[in-house]
């Protein structure tokens, strides 16, 4: 605007601290950390899987150490908040169809879990078989 | 002609690695990172988990889980370090995460190749 | 509720360009009254204790959307938001966030007004019809597909709650793209490859991570972050179909 001196008002670093919906969607940015922390923690163990038995006992005592028990406790309720909020946008972010006509946003958030669940049993029966 | 541009094919993998974490990590990071380790359940025997790990399928599933998720991961934090703690320097920022992102799955190739190898 | 229970504190933020370096706080007490929005209270304000109050206003029925305002920290239409609502106050009002402020609740528009057009939010046809063979037709569906993102009154409340705009001013924002999409959902339009090109560009869709605030705070739920969601993908599908399809197949 011409001839106006207008003011901007600075950003605080922690504009996301004070209203709950922000500090919601930051905690579930940060559950990346976690999930890239996951990955390095199953490839190390896949490594000491390939590596023998010894190496693998050496792996379990490793991830029972209180410190790594901790950070993994955290991860795990990071990687929780994620599947919670990722399901949750799925709808929002698509426009599912079926028949032409769109599907409730309750059905595609229950379709999901219903895949985790399946998922997840496949996974429980194919490593303890 | 649709311009070319990469940040649609970051986005796909990004959104790829947020559905498979969201749905196969949950039960892995409980399995293998709690309930094994602090004997909540009986860990599996190596020999059995080797041969799981050693088939060429399992192979290829987790070489896609792990590559997507890191992609995923170092997207996400990038926007999280320009957003969250308005980071100026942000070629800077997107170079040392894709490159994270890049360096582990190479690591994921190699561990998981050399794994299968000794089954 | 009395129609009049005594009186609430307003804190409003003034801003004088031309004394002030910076904005700061007068307080004023308003009459409670049950049927008083905050704009109702700014405009006893102004015309009953102090006509140097500035701010915008003018439909009083939420459907101009000029009367934008921070009010408690969310930005709201302050012609639909009632002060009983924030009894027994004192309720906070500020100019929209993320606008450089021009005098006390008056922002610069500029910025949303420079990128609208940017993304054509008009039919586009690759040949106009000649007004002799009639108009364009629509069914009741057709209309429903971008119905909800015809509803945006250009409010800027969309602006005012996304972190990604405050942050990096060249982001497109939620409800240019909102309107992008309306117009690729109508069945009339034929422009949705110009607006791709638009908003493909980093400061287009890709900025956006999602917050979901611009959705919560719209006061007439056109839903802008799910819209830029499906742009995104709607983006990805193109750019794979470029990669994978022989030049001119598409």
């Amino acid at each position: 605007m011409n001839g106006v001196r207008t003011y901007r008002r600075p950003i605080s670093t922690w504009w996301w601290v004070g209203k709950r919906t922000y500090f919601v969607f930051v905690m579930r940015e940060l559950s990346s950390i976690f999930i890239a922390w996951l990955v390095v923690y199953l490839l190390l163990m896949i490594a000491a899987i390939g590596r023998g038995a010894d190496a693998y006992d050496d792996f379990l005592r490793f991830a029972a150490n209180p410190v790594v028990v901790v950070v993994d406790l955290v991860a795990l309720a990071f990687v929780v908040l994620h599947t919670i909020t990722w399901f949750g946008l799925t709808p929002k972010a698509m426009d599912v169809r079926a028949a032409g006509r769109p599907v409730p946003a309750a059905a595609v958030i229950a379709s999901q879990y219903v895949g985790l669940v399946v998922v997840s049993a496949f996974v429980v029966w194919l490593v303890s078989r | 002609m649709t311009k070319r541009r990469v940040e649609p094919f970051v986005w796909l993998m990004f959104s790829g690695g947020g559905v498979v974490a969201a749905v196969f990590l949950p039960v892995l990071a409980f399995l293998f990172a709690l309930a094994y380790p602090l004997g909540w359940l009986d860990p599996p025997d190596r020999d059995h988990l080797s041969a799981v790990v050693g088939n060429p399928l399992t192979i290829l599933v987790l070489l896609g889980l792990f590559v997507l998720m890191l992609v995923h991961s170092a997207h996400r934090f990038r926007y999280t370090l320009y957003d969250g703690l308005q980071v100026k320097a942000k070629t800077t920022v997107a170079v040392l995460c894709y490159g994270a992102a890049a360096v582990g799955s190479v690591a994921t190739v190699v561990v998981l190749v050399a794994a299968g190898f000794t089954s | 509720m009395p129609d009049e229970a005594g009186t609430i504190g307003l804190r409003v933020a003034r801003y004088r360009p031309d004394t002030d370096s910076e904005p700061g706080w007068q307080e004023y007490d308003v009459p409670l009254r049950r049927e008083w929005t905050v704009l109702d209270a700014l405009n006893h304000v102004k015309n009953e204790v102090d006509p140097t109050l500035s701010f915008r206003w003018s439909c009083r029925m939420g459907i101009c959307g000029s009367c934008g305002m921070d009010v408690d920290g969310t930005p709201r239409l302050t012609c639909g938001t009632f002060l009983a609502d924030f009894a027994p106050g004192p309720i906070r009002v500020e100019p929209l966030s993320n606008f450089p402020v021009v005098r006390d609740l008056v922002v610069d528009i500029d910025d949303f007004i420079q990128k609208l057009p940017r993304v054509k939010p008009w039919i586009i046809r690759d040949e106009e019809k000649s007004v002799d063979e009639g108009e364009y037709l629509q069914s009741p569906e057709e209309l429903d597909a971008y119905k909800q993102f015809s509803m945006c009154i250009n409010c800027m409340l969309c602006y005012a709650a996304c972190p990604v705009y405050g942050l990096d001013p060249d982001f497109v924002g939620p409800a240019a793209i909102a309107l992008a999409e309306r117009y690729d959902l109508d069945s009339r339009d034929q422009g949705a490859r110009e607006r791709l090109d638009v908003l493909i560009e980093h400061e287009g869709v890709w900025g956006c991570t999602f917050v979901g605030e611009c959705t919560r705070v719209c006061p007439k739920h056109v839903d802008p972050a799910g819209a830029i969601q499906r742009y995104k993908l709607k983006a990805a599908r193109e750019s794979v179909k470029a990669l994978l399809l022989p030049r001119g197949a598409r």
